[in-house]
């Protein structure tokens, strides 16, 4: 059963993984994305991560995928005619071979180091509360770093986004 | 049966290419960007399936401060590709050739 569940959530984000770089429209790209990120939270369940499911739905699928559809709704782009850089095709034989010496690499390493069986999972895995506990207990200090980094996002957007400045 | 790791690993891998290949052969930025997405999500699949098989909560955590980090990248990002479409009209990354040597 559990292998069914995540053989059909890896089909559908590896299908539409490839989808979302081969849309001639930024829209089309947008959505797809958003279904990658779906499929990854379904995979999230069956890891027993409960609460970084949660996190990637309201998160990722729904805050930052918002912000990519209001940006591109507002830069109103026309269909793309020239989808790829460089026709020529050279730039994208040279990124196929060296995506596909790269895939080979990590499917080699995997092949070394993806054999290790499941541990036993210790009660409140990947709970909020667990998860909570961590991060105001061990991980306090990168926690609030986190909060200083979102303030400076949040700063720099609004000047840059902001426009005529200088005048 | 349970899923083993390498599954989880492939997968991971696989969008983490794709991810590569887009930001390589696009020009529309904001589907660099969308790539660059892709990435972060696989690298996050990678930490929740060691996280699951190791027992260990620490997986789980660094997923949130990536995704901050995600979050603040593309904020900023956007803004970038705002302010760069109000000056040029375009977000072509072969048009954007100006500190190009």
């Amino acid at each position: 059963m559990e292998i069914v569940i995540f053989a059909g959530m890896a089909v559908v984000a590896a299908a539409s993984g490839v989808l979302v770089i081969a849309q001639r429209h930024a829209v089309y790209s947008a959505l797809f994305l958003i279904i990658t990120m779906g499929a990854l939270a379904g995979i999230y369940v069956t890891l027993a991560a409960h609460f970084v499911w949660a996190v990637q739905i309201l998160v990722y699928a729904g805050a930052i995928m918002v912000l990519f559809v209001f940006v591109i709704m507002l830069l109103n782009l026309p269909r793309e005619e020239v989808r790829w850089a460089a026709f020529d095709a050279r730039r994208i034989r040279v990124a196929a071979i060296l995506g596909a010496g790269l895939l080979g690499e990590l499917i080699l390493m995997l092949i070394h180091g993806g054999a290790h069986g499941a541990a036993e999972l210790s009660p409140g895995f990947g709970t909020t509360e667990v998860v909570g506990r961590l991060l105001f207990t061990q991980y306090l200090f990168p926690f609030e770093v986190t909060s200083i980094i979102l303030l400076v996002a949040i700063v720099g957007a609004m000047v840059l986004a902001k426009g005529h400045y200088g005048k | 049966m349970h899923v083993p790791l390498w599954a989880y690993l492939g997968l991971s891998a696989f969008l983490f290419v794709v991810g590569v290949i887009g930001v390589a052969t696009r020009r529309n930025a904001l589907i660099i960007f969308m790539s660059i997405e892709l990435m972060l999500n696989a690298v996050n699949l990678s930490f929740v399936a060691f996280s699951r098989f190791h027992n260990s909560m620490e997986g789980q955590i660094f997923v949130f401060f990536v995704m901050a980090v995600a979050t603040a990248e593309v904020a900023v990002g956007l803004a970038i590709i705002l302010a760069i479409h109000r000056n040029r009209e375009t977000v072509d990354v072969a048009e954007l050739n100006l500190l190009k040597w």
